[in-house]
């Protein structure tokens, strides 16, 4: 890790010293994160794809601001939520809906779903694409606030410091709302999961 | 203290990130062992967050990254040799 931070420092340092070339080297290892960010702001493969190419140049711009102090995925996710969130005011501004983005944590249910027969889905249910469409699903319709920290942490792994100063929220926040979105997955998955586990007979099949 | 159902419910998502202290682990740990509801919810959160992290289940746009490299190539012909360090 350390190593890795290091090359990138020096890759850093050569592209603010001339080499510009090497930023498509610089980036390469962080062009699915910018997408994803953007994508769990704007909600929508082709303004997220615009939006994280918009980011990637801003940052290849204003790298010479970038401090060696920080954090490069850090300073580069801020710019691509920033990016985010300039398309989701101007498209909403154009639709004239509210924008949920800044509302206060709703008070609601945020109990699991109970599942008893959990232990009994192999775990070949989870390799099938009906599920991952369902998380895709359930992700996309979490609300907006729950969705961007949920993003950052658990399909980017970031940690929670790191989700925190992305967002401009402090840690306790970005606490409660991962784990109110993690439960709203939970519930929503929950149902899915039940009929997703094939028959015990149909596997058995299989096995033979 | 005997921990309840709901109790273990709300610091679930804590718990799976290691960020409870040891005490409350331990509890909620004590209580796992014998509530089955609570396992299994428990290991439905895991996995769904196991499924997010999968490179497959959030995937890049089918030659995204053959754009975005020509855009950044045409970006950087055109700056200016200095432009970073406005």
């Amino acid at each position: 890790m350390q190593a890795a931070a290091t090359k990138e420092a020096e890759l850093i340092r050569r592209i603010v010293a001339g080499e510009k070339e090497l930023f498509h080297e610089l980036i390469r290892p962080y062009e699915r994160m910018v997408y994803l960010t953007v994508f769990s702001i704007v909600k929508n493969e082709g303004d997220a794809e615009d939006g994280a190419q918009e980011a990637v140049i801003s940052a290849y711009r204003h790298l010479g601001s970038f401090r060696a102090e920080a954090k490069f995925s850090t300073w580069l996710t801020t710019i691509a939520i920033n990016e985010g969130r300039k398309r989701l005011r101007k498209a909403k501004s154009a639709s004239e809906s509210s924008i949920d983005e800044d509302l206060e944590e709703k008070e609601g249910d945020y109990t699991p779903a109970p599942l008893t027969d959990w232990r009994e889905i192999p775990l070949e249910a989870l390799e099938r694409k009906e599920l991952r469409e369902a998380l895709r699903r359930a992700v996309g319709s979490l609300p907006d606030i729950y969705r961007q920290v949920f993003v950052l942490r658990d399909l980017e792994e970031f940690n929670i410091e790191e989700t925190a100063e992305a967002l401009g929220l402090n840690p306790g926040v970005v606490k409660v709302r991962l784990h109110r979105a993690r439960i709203l997955l939970q519930k929503q998955l929950v149902p899915f999961l039940k009929t997703a586990a094939p028959a015990r007979k149909r596997l058995f099949r299989r096995a033979l | 203290m005997k921990l309840d159902c709901k109790h273990v419910w709300e610091h679930i998502s804590e718990y799976i990130d290691g960020s409870v202290d040891a005490k409350l682990r331990e509890e909620i740990e004590r209580h796992l062992e014998h509530c089955e509801i609570c396992s299994a919810i428990l290991d439905s959160t895991r996995n769904i967050l196991i499924l997010t992290a999968d490179d497959r289940t959030f995937e890049l746009p089918v030659g995204f990254s053959e754009r975005l490299h020509e855009r950044l190539k045409k970006e950087i012909e055109s700056s200016e040799p200095d432009l970073e360090k406005k």
